[in-house]
């Protein structure tokens, strides 16, 4: 996007072009979280009426109330900014924005389509799980700044959750990337493309297993109910946000929210094959036909956005039917359930891809996994043909003027072809303009 | 004075602009982080220090080495800092007086580690230029030349096996750093040497057996914790309370 908006500008303004185009990315990737916690509030409210035998919100904006969260934002907004008197005032009030800036942070190597994401890492994984685990760091500042027990109890409940889940979410983590043998998520889902059969949740039965473990600590690291221990209302108030109200209090809801929809779209990538659909529509695309590409890569962005607010609302469905455990429970379902079952599993797929034992996949027509591969190794591939053409015809008019051959037209084609190769020659870009 | 703008944007290097900028925040909450008194400020002032720092390693490229730092120095150290921090309080936001032999001190040892990390910095002469790109671009040329001499030469249009081996690390050093190094790394751990062959021999295990070592320590000093830590609650549950329940 960035190479196609330099082209607008005139030389020497290029850049111009690369920050247009990190802006356009950041504020889609704003409105990802903000848009979808618009809209997954209304869900919640909606779902949350329906399991209960109500209607949910059905008057703000219509049959549906879909208007619904835009009142309550309203509201949010109108609320008085109140700070306890005991409060640590610099922590008290930059927590929120520490949750906010961590869950965004993460969006940046999440993509969306085959090769729509905002910065393509080798290790965009490795990067994700990192960052999601900083989200708590908002918690815990918000719980100590606030200078109130409740506060100081969830804060700590937090912590304790989040590291101790850390440890089964890398186990499941891992092996996605050990049968695709990458951490970048585009190729992990490229390699997913073909019929569902190629998803790596049918890749073996360790995997089927594994994928709800996965969620499971999923739902326990975004603190959602039933692992919504920081924030228990029956023993502490609120937990970490008792003493937060009005724009602060909606901030910390918008980064669970994000990192709800963050959650289950990395499902949806590990397991789920991301953009791929039942419908093979990548394998068909021709390579290099840019229309056919964009258009698939529509479908696909559709199809992953489907499966990642599937997960949310299946988090939804868990946290008004089951209800909250206890923090002992907590932490023995971690460590006496998830970690063994999920060492288990890691063993189990190690075997299985190890002595190459068949599953759904070898059965059903059209394999791709292990044709895709990573991001940078194909871009050399691609500029080492380009330049393969480039020198061979530098060599074969340095020969036909050499040999004396039409001295004019050669000439002519040198001066051209050195300022061919000025615009050839790779310019280095700043990194953050990626 | 119409071409100004123009000349501006063309000279800035945003690599730098971006180094610079993220460097100073790092040095900007360190020295914070020294100057506070309040533990828990001092604590997020070194994560937001530490993430400025993982910063710096995205600029470069190495971006396992940056998420490490994510993952390791801001996500663990700085939990576990915390909840030291919070177990060990005794009231409310505590503030640590520091004596001005303490500073003495600190400025001594601080200073001289300082001094010595300069002198390695600039001792190295490769980091002392900055026209590295350029010099990479200079180096991919001259190859390129030699190829096209070899190419109308031999009168072919295609690279032979050692000039597509030859032009390849270039283009991938050009573009995107060296992404290839993190798997020699890791190989070299395993003690395969790909940058030195001649280390290859039988009884060469590389780093792998230093790291178990340490890691086992570790886990030595966890066993125990949990030891020293569970032996307390079992005395206290033989009390006639404990029995009662």
């Amino acid at each position: 996007m960035a190479d196609y908006f330099s082209t607008w500008f005139p030389e020497g303004w290029d850049w111009l072009g690369w920050l247009l185009a990190a802006i356009i990315q950041a504020v889609l990737l704003l409105h990802v979280i903000a848009v979808g916690a618009v809209v997954f509030i209304w869900m919640e409210r909606k779902i949350a009426g329906r399991i209960q035998d109500r209607l949910g919100p059905t008057r703000t904006g219509g049959k549906f109330g879909w208007l619904q969260t835009l009142a309550d934002g309203i509201k949010l907004l109108s609320k008085e900014d109140l700070m306890p008197r005991d409060a640590d005032p610099l922590l008290f009030k930059l927590a929120p924005y520490i949750s906010l800036a961590a869950s965004f942070t993460a969006f940046l190597a999440l993509p969306f389509a085959s090769g729509w994401v905002g910065v393509r890492l080798n290790i965009a994984l490795f990067f994700v799980i990192a960052v999601l685990g900083l989200e708590v760091f908002g918690v815990i500042l918000a719980g100590y700044g606030s200078g109130s027990k409740w506060s100081l109890f969830g804060g700590m409940r937090q912590a304790a959750q989040v590291v101790s889940y850390e440890v089964p979410l890398g186990i499941c983590v891992v092996v996605p990337v050990l049968i695709s043998g990458t951490m970048d998520l585009v190729t992990i889902a490229d390699q997913q493309s073909g019929l569902f059969s190629n998803w790596l949740f049918f890749h073996d039965p360790f995997c089927m297993l594994l994928f709800w473990v996965y969620f499971t600590c999923g739902i326990a690291s975004v603190n959602r109910a039933p692992f919504d221990l920081a924030e228990a209302e029956s023993e502490l108030v609120s937990g970490f946000l008792t003493e937060y109200s009005g724009i602060r209090w909606s901030l910390f809801f918008m980064a669970e929210y994000g990192s709800m929809f963050l959650v289950s779209g990395l499902a949806a990538i590990l397991f789920f094959g991301g953009w791929n659909g039942p419908i093979p529509i990548f394998f068909w695309v021709p390579e290099g036909n840019f229309t056919l590409e964009t258009l698939a890569n529509l479908v696909g962005l559709g199809n992953f956005l489907l499966k990642a607010v599937l997960g949310v609302v299946v988090m939804m469905w868990v946290r008004w039917t089951l209800p909250r455990l206890r923090i002992d429970q907590v932490i023995s379902m971690c460590l006496k359930y998830c970690v063994p079952i999920a060492a288990f599993c890691f063993l189990g797929s190690v075997l299985w891809t190890a002595l190459h034992l068949p599953f759904l996949n070898d059965v059903m027509p059209m394999q791709a996994r292990g044709d895709v591969r990573e991001g940078w190794v194909q871009d050399i591939d691609n500029e080492m043909q380009q330049l393969e053409k480039r020198l061979a015809t530098e060599a074969y008019e340095l020969n036909s003027a050499v040999e004396g051959g039409p001295q004019q037209e050669a000439q002519t084609s040198l001066e051209e072809d050195a300022a061919d190769r000025v615009a050839l020659i790779p310019t280095p870009q700043p990194e953050g303009a990626r | 004075m119409t071409n100004f703008p123009l000349l501006l944007a063309a000279e800035i290097n945003w690599h730098t602009v971006f180094f610079y900028l993220t460097s100073f925040i790092a040095c900007g909450f360190a020295l914070a982080m020294v100057v506070s008194s309040n533990v828990v400020r001092m604590a997020f002032f070194l994560v937001l220090s530490l993430a400025a720092t993982s910063g710096l390693i995205f600029l470069t490229g190495a971006h396992f080495v940056g998420a490490m730092q994510l993952m390791i120095y801001v996500g663990g150290t700085v939990v576990l800092l915390i909840f030291g921090v919070m177990l060990t309080a005794q009231q409310a936001f505590i503030s640590m007086k520091t004596k001005a032999g303490d500073w003495i001190l600190a400025l001594i040892v601080g200073g001289s580690l300082l001094a010595l990390l300069t002198q390695i910095a600039f001792s190295v002469p490769a980091w002392r230029s900055s026209d590295y790109q350029a010099r990479l671009q200079a180096e991919v040329t001259a190859a390129e030349e030699e190829i096209i001499a070899a190419m109308a030469a031999d009168n072919r249009t295609e690279l032979t096996a050692a000039e597509a081996a030859k032009l390849r690390p270039l283009l991938a050093k050009v573009k995107y750093g060296q992404p290839e190094l993190t798997s020699q790394v890791g190989l070299g751990l395993v003690g395969v040497r790909v940058d030195k062959p001649e280390l290859d021999s039988l009884g060469y295990s590389g780093y792998l057996l230093p790291f178990e070592i340490v890691s086992v320590h570790l886990l030595v000093v966890l066993v125990g914790a949990a030891y020293l830590a569970r032996s307390k609650r079992s005395a206290v549950m033989q009390t006639p309370e404990g029995d009662a329940r």
